[in-house]
């Protein structure tokens, strides 16, 4: 390899070596196949970043209160010392929106140009979730509509309408989610037309749902037709195409809710591959710089120091551990697959016989492309790695009054580990299991939902405060159940309380 | 591939929006805190924000998640002394358990109380919301005092010094190539014709001279037009706009004599300090004269009148008086809003009373914009409230009010200035 001049290495950074960095990185992106959205990189201040935390990273929001409440808090503890800012934040979108910090020196800002432009853009437009859940080109236009439109239903309906739909959406933003289906690609235009459409269809339908003529099928009484005829997840789908007295707008603001719910589904279940695969990234760029001369030992110890503070795991007993760290645990699987792949023990060929000896540039593409945090793990995490991190499980009952080690680092441990971790991953267990049971819409319209625990874990006291955003959008009685293990359905919440006090025996 | 774009100079108040949001919506909760604070507040720190708290669980936003309880398997790193099967103790309240990855969930156990600032400007707004400044629509309507002189145009006479040189050239310009146009076309065509006669192989001796002859006659004619004409010139001119007077004189009052206590006077400063903080609102420029009496009055300045000790009888018509006499030699009503605000415990010489009374119907409210009296005393009102009560019942905007400690303060500032009531008192 020619040794070529070295990049300026002091720590301040200016436009221009940030694109010398940018180019020499995107280089050796390119050399491990690394495909990208186009970047567009913005340096931005610590206020600024602030800013950014509040609206949870959407480059563009709606006004809310809870933003501002994000806002003021950040600030409290960005000012008290109590927490540093990010050394930058990245959007899911086309071009692909990365923000540096200013105050960042200029090695900072070159791990934080591969970790982010390189590494999370390229996770962005590889991994199967991402492609099927999101599309990166549309997602700003959209911000911008929902942004606008919101303004708008401000305007006409006023601000304290607008917000306490909001505030109930909100409630339920996490089951406003499709697991199932696809969203489409559509733009601003489209958008708003549709919007429009949607909006006389909506209004239509539901009228027609809640008839008052009575239908001439009496025979239908008998074998009572359930509606829905099967339980519903997404509840803010429902909520939207059936809730009765909503107007118009609100079931668009519904929908805008449910739709950046949904474009954040995916960040959710990819945390740990998203984050180790960056720092793959940012790890292996870097390095090869180095080994190609193009950046100094200063530079390069900079680094180190700074990656090795990113991916370091607390243990368990430590004043710093607050659970798994997700850029350690997925950094050190991303380099354990490349271990596997290249120098494979005895060990490897019996746990990973497929990929064992294999290209490990194909192999850490196919984990990116194709996974998720749960399936991920259950995959990929070795023995090696379970070593490293000297995993172990506990197990926790309720009834017993000890907490019992399931499995440790060892023989018998390792499969077990694996697939406690695994599930540790899963949203489905670690979400509130809810579902649209019923309407009665001969009655008296309530609608029953329905919690089904997992392994018996209850649900929390919140669940009240819940139900009354529900029944704001719904308008009429809301019931929630919940299903016992006997398979009866014991009610656990209702909105408004029965004006009859229920004795309940707790 | 990638494109730099440096954010550093857009604007970095985003969450303005938010925030005010935020503010709006909890602002019964905030108001109780500011309201709260202006008690507890010192004097010194007039000029800085106030940090607010607000009980967490009032703000929270509830979501369905799972509660504690039921069956779990939780990984962790770091074994260095456990084996399977080791049954240990429950932690007290799930520690040890990390609550796992997802987002950290808000709603916690956490009481804690959730405190944030607000700026000066936010402080102000919800201190003084609702408020307005009495008599205040008298001052924007008659007391149109103050000219100021401003551009308006231009006129085509004036004083030299007003000539704009740029507005005259450009006349100039215009009106020579006016004046001179048919003649510049003649010219042109006679040049064209001489030309062309000249080109000719035959001679045209006669022709060429007399041509020659009127390009001279219309050059000349041409340079006679003048470089600059008084028609041309132009001069700036100004002209006087009458804008509300934004000065203003606070008064402030007080009785130090031996019956007033350091508490009492403390509880009269928070009185002059809302007063001014609310002024600052309206007026850009205010002057505080201090006038503290006991039988005698004197000015002083803000430390004397607030800490020194005095003794000695009251005479509170000698304040009065001072008050005017300073009126009459520095703040000019037409140029100065004057509010007056005086504290006292109650006490005064009985035969002083009705002085009081004369003076301040005759001198001082005719002039003043507001003034307000407010008595801080535990005990019966004597002879000046009485009088004083007389003064509220004919004028408009006296106001006096009764404060028994430092918590009625806030409340009776906000009575004081209630929008749109004038001074029922």
């Amino acid at each position: 390899m020619t040794k070529r001049k070295p990049l300026d290495d002091s720590p301040d950074w200016t436009f221009e070596k940030l694109d010398q960095y940018q180019t020499e990185i995107a280089r050796v992106a390119a050399h491990y196949r690394l495909d990208t959205y186009p970047n567009q990189i913005e340096v931005i201040t610590a206020e600024q970043m602030m800013d950014a935390y509040a609206s949870v990273g959407m480059p563009i929001g709606y006004y809310h209160w809870t933003y501002g409440k994000k806002f003021i808090q950040t600030e409290q503890t960005y000012k008290r010392g109590q927490m540093g800012l990010a050394y930058e934040i990245v959007i899911n979108s086309d071009p692909c929106i990365s923000y540096l910090m200013e105050e960042n020196t200029m090695t900072m800002q070159a791990l934080v140009m591969a970790h982010a432009c390189y590494g999370h853009n390229s996770f962005f437009k590889g991994n199967y979730l991402f492609k099927s859940w999101t599309d990166a080109s549309s997602i700003i236009d959209y911000l911008l509509f929902a942004k606008n439109y919101v303004a708008e239903c401000e305007h006409k309906y006023g601000i304290d309408e607008v917000e306490a739909t909001l505030d109930a959406c909100h409630a339920l933003m996490n089951h406003g989610v499709d697991r199932y289906k696809r969203p489409q690609k559509i733009s601003l235009d489209e958008e708003l037309k549709r919007q429009k459409e949607r909006e006389e269809y909506l209004q239509s339908q539901v009228n027609s749902l809640w008839r008052t003529l009575p239908i001439k099928e009496e025979s239908a009484d008998k074998k009572r037709k359930r509606f829905p005829s099967e339980p519903q997840e997404n509840i803010l789908y429902f909520i939207e195409k059936n809730a009765p007295l909503l107007k118009p707008w609100q079931r668009e603001i519904v929908r805008i809710v449910r739709k950046i719910s949904q474009y954040f589904y995916p960040q959710k279940q990819t945390q740990v591959m998203n984050e180790g695969w960056a720092c793959l990234w940012h790890y292996t760029i870097l390095n090869h710089l180095y080994d190609e001369g193009l950046v100094t030992d200063k530079f390069i110890l900079e680094f180190l120091h700074s990656h090795t503070n990113v991916v370091a795991q607390p243990e368990y007993n430590s004043p710093y551990y607050s659970g798994i760290n997700p850029y350690a645990l997925g950094f050190n699987m991303f380099m354990d697959i490349r271990r596997i792949c290249e120098n494979p023990t005895d060990e490897d060929k019996r746990w990973f016989p497929d990929i064992a000896g294999s290209n490990w540039l194909d192999t850490v593409h196919f984990a990116m492309e194709n996974f998720k945090d749960e399936s991920f793990i259950s995959q990929f995490l070795s023995p090696k790695i379970i070593r490293d991190f000297k995993l172990f499980q506990i197990h926790d009952d309720e009834k017993n009054s000890f907490i019992e080690i399931g499995a440790i680092h060892n023989d018998t441990g390792y499969q077990k580990i694996r697939t406690a971790l695994s599930n540790q991953y899963n949203l489905s267990n670690l979400e509130a299991n809810i579902q649209v049971l019923e309407v009665d819409i001969n009655g008296d319209r309530s609608l029953t939902l329905r919690y089904v625990p997992h392994n018996k874990v209850p649900l929390a006291g919140s669940k009240d405060e819940v139900l009354k955003h529900l029944h704001y959008l719904w308008q009429f009685d809301v019931k929630l159940v919940e299903k016992k293990e006997s398979g009866e359905e014991v009610e656990i919440g209702r909105c408004p309380p029965k004006a009859t006090p229920v004795d309940k025996a707790s | 591939m990638a494109n730099f774009i440096d954010r550093r100079l857009n604007s970095k108040n985003k969450s303005t929006v938010n925030r005010q949001r935020f503010i709006r919506r909890y602002k019964s909760q905030i108001k109780k805190s500011v309201s709260d604070a202006i008690n507890k507040r010192g004097v010194t720190d007039v000029d800085t924000g106030e940090s607010i708290s607000i009980p967490k669980k009032d703000m929270s936003e509830p979501v369905f998640h799972q509660g504690s309880g039921g069956v779990r398997d939780r990984v962790h790193p770091g074994n260095d002394q456990f084996s399977p099967g080791d049954r240990i103790k429950r932690p007290p309240q799930g520690g040890g358990q990390g609550s796992g990855q997802g987002e950290a969930s808000d709603s916690g156990e956490g009481e804690d109380d959730f405190v944030f600032s607000i700026s000066k400007d936010e402080y102000l707004d919800l201190l003084f919301e609702d408020l307005e400044l009495p008599n205040l629509e008298k001052t924007q309507l008659d007391k149109l005092v103050e000219y100021k002189t401003v551009r308006s145009g231009y006129c085509a006479e004036g004083v030299p010094s007003n000539i704009d040189i740029v507005k005259s050239l450009q006349g100039s310009i215009a009106r020579r190539i006016a004046m001179t146009s048919s003649k510049r076309a003649q010219l042109k065509a006679c040049e064209k014709e001489l030309a062309a006669l000249e080109a000719d192989k035959h001679d045209h001796i006669k022709e060429v001279k007399e041509l020659k002859l009127e390009i001279e006659r219309l050059k000349a004619a041409i340079a006679k037009v003048p470089f600059i004409d008084t028609f041309d010139l132009r001069y700036r001119n100004y002209a006087k706009e009458a804008v509300p007077t934004s000065k203003a004189v606070m008064f402030c009052l007080m009785d130090v004599s031996g019956s007033m206590d350091q508490a009492t006077k403390d509880i009269a400063k928070r009185f002059y300090i809302l007063l001014y903080l609310f002024l600052t609102r309206t007026y850009k420029e205010i002057d505080v004269v201090y006038i503290r009496h006991h039988t005698q009055a004197k000015e002083v300045d803000e430390q004397e009148f607030f800490y020194s000790q005095e003794t000695g009888g009251t005479i509170a018509s000698s304040a009065l008086e001072l008050m005017v006499k300073v009126m009459e030699e520095r703040y000019n009503a037409n140029d100065w809003n004057i509010y007056g605000a005086q504290a006292s415990d109650g006490d005064n010489w009985a035969d002083d009373s009705p002085l009081c009374k004369k003076i301040m119907l005759e001198k001082i409210l005719p002039k003043a914009r507001y003034f307000s009296y407010i008595e801080i005393t535990q005990r019966a009102h004597q002879t000046l409230w009485h009088q004083y009560q007389d003064v509220a019942d004919q004028c408009g905007y006296f106001a006096m009010r009764h404060i028994r400690s430092v918590e009625d303060i806030y409340p009776v500032f906000r009575e004081l200035f209630k929008k749109g009531e004038q001074s029922a008192a």
